[in-house]
């Protein structure tokens, strides 16, 4: 296979998948493991019953902060940022005036006017780009942060016992979305009670140069308790189960947040926000297509990221993101249907390799963890 | 990881002959680590034909699907029935319980197999 050569991005622990022999793939321009040695199955599987550690570095930071700082966030996302305690984390977007995305993101209230952004790694320029332009005239400066900044994430029921005896810092009272700052194996962090797996667990933020210690201490601690490294693939399957949008699939710069079940992320009523005016028009008309879950019906039928969805042999939707589902153990995916077959039960036909096949539209999320 | 009695296709099928006018057919060791977990096997029926460089079957995995191009002309003589069940076989042994289907190879061997020595080669051309 002839490929071109681009230098990929690397992470600060590079070294450290390769000498866990990680299997690497370009991810958005970062090279980045898909999986190590134990496989996507076994990975998944630690998260959900034990945990996992994954290099989340790749993500991209952006500080805001100044006396202009919460106006600018407030104008540049739907979620009510005024809301936010100090040391309390949400998920919200950035959004064009059609109410498409930029990017999805979470928001940390650092202070009453001090706010780190963190984004997608493939859309960090792009949106380090967009907050700078509508900084303009804000009085708050803007920093984009990314490469200084590492951040792995601990995910799984075993999180905090594994990573307690690594900190003073108190984890128990650390809420689900709040976070704090603290010592990690004796390096500064930003401790993070949040994820992308739908378990318990942290995100812990760092300098790029501590990374790979911070990582091998939270590994040497883990690993009698059944950690291991989890890659990308698991994360995708993790989060596909519980409904959590990827860039790119769920969302992107052609679906508005209402369709993408997003409406609890887009406060209306908050006051102005890029986007604003669109939303409230698309909240006014019936909407055309709905995001949904599916399983096929058939073991052999597995529907795959941006399959067709078919109706009398005319595509009538895509498929987002689909896989077999390591802990439901079926084959699953989340589509956009047109809203009159939205309906938990219908039926709906996804088209795998020119074969159009049944599934059904169930609940979402697939999988909810037991509190 | 590359068995001498074995030929092998650019796109990581195995064909070995049994001396009789059959073959057992499978993906080898570096298709199985490049899809990853096996999950699925779809395969065909018995006594269907597929001439050379044809689909007869998908393998799945968590994260992709890859076609099954028949190495050389053949008639199915029968499935590897045990995948229906342990698809992780593939993973684990894909030379030996991993085998996907027994054929009757029809005509001569199919001129563009490779030996173990020039698939070697290009797997390790492919990884770098």
């Amino acid at each position: 296979m002839s490929t071109i050569a681009v230098e990929l991005k690397k992470t600060p622990l590079n070294a450290a998948h390769r000498a866990l022999n990680a299997k690497m793939v370009d991810f958005g321009g970062w090279d980045m493991p898909v999986q190590y040695p134990a496989g996507i199955l076994a990975e998944h599987e630690a998260v959900r019953t034990k945990a996992g550690l994954f290099d989340v570095s790749h993500m991209g930071e952006i500080r805001v902060k100044g006396p202009g700082a919460l106006a600018l966030v407030e104008h540049l996302t739907p979620n009510d940022v005024s809301k936010l305690a100090i040391g309390q984390v949400h998920y919200t977007a950035f959004l064009y005036e059609n109410g498409t995305f930029v990017d999805d993101l979470l928001v940390y209230r650092e202070g009453e006017q001090e706010f780190l952004l963190v984004v997608n790694a493939g859309n960090s320029d792009k949106d380090f780009a967009w907050v700078q332009q509508h900084a303009k005239g804000n009085d708050c400066t803007v920093v984009n942060e990314s490469p200084a900044t590492g951040q792995i994430a601990l995910q799984g029921p075993l999180a905090v016992g594994i990573l307690q005896p690594l900190t003073k810092t108190p984890l128990d009272p650390i809420g689900y979305y709040f976070f704090t700052h603290g010592e990690v194996a004796g390096i500064k962090c930003l401790i993070s009670r949040t994820g992308y797996t739908g378990e318990d667990g942290f995100e812990l933020y760092c300098a790029a140069g501590d990374t790979e210690q911070l990582w091998n201490a939270v590994m040497a601690a883990g690993k009698p308790k059944g950690l291991l490294p989890a890659g990308l693939g698991c994360r995708n399957t993790l989060r596909l189960e519980c409904k959590m949008a990827l860039y790119g699939h769920e969302i992107d710069d052609t679906i508005h947040a209402l369709e993408a079940g997003l409406a609890w992320i887009v406060k209306l009523d908050k006051g102005e926000f890029i986007g604003r005016d669109a939303l409230l028009a698309a909240k006014a008309a019936p909407a055309p297509r709905k995001l949904v879950g599916f399983k096929t019906l058939e073991k052999r039928d597995i529907a795959r990221d941006h399959m067709p969805v078919v109706h009398d042999g005319k595509q009538i939707g895509f498929v987002t993101s689909a896989a077999p589902s390591p802990t439901c153990g079926i084959n699953l995916g989340l589509a956009y249907v047109p809203t009159e077959l939205a309906k938990t039960g219908g039926r709906i036909q996804i088209e795998i390799r020119g074969r159009a096949v049944d599934a059904e539209i169930i609940p979402t999320p697939f999988y909810k963890r037991q509190k | 990881m590359f068995p001498a009695d074995l030929k092998y296709t650019k796109d990581h099928e195995w064909l070995k002959p049994m001396g009789d006018g059959t073959a057992l057919v499978g993906i080898t060791h570096y298709a199985q680590d490049a899809l990853g977990d096996v999950v699925f096997v779809d395969l065909p029926e018995a006594g269907e034909s597929f001439g050379h460089g044809e689909e007869f079957g998908t393998v799945e995995s968590v994260k992709t699907v890859s076609e099954l191009n028949m190495p050389s002309d053949a008639e199915i003589l029968e499935v590897n029935g045990t995948l229906a069940d342990h698809p992780e076989a593939v993973n684990e042994d894909p030379y030996g319980k991993g085998w996907m289907v027994k054929v009757r190879l029809k005509g001569a061997l199919a001129a563009d197999l490779l030996d173990a020595k020039a698939y070697e080669a290009l797997v390790s051309a492919e990884s770098h």
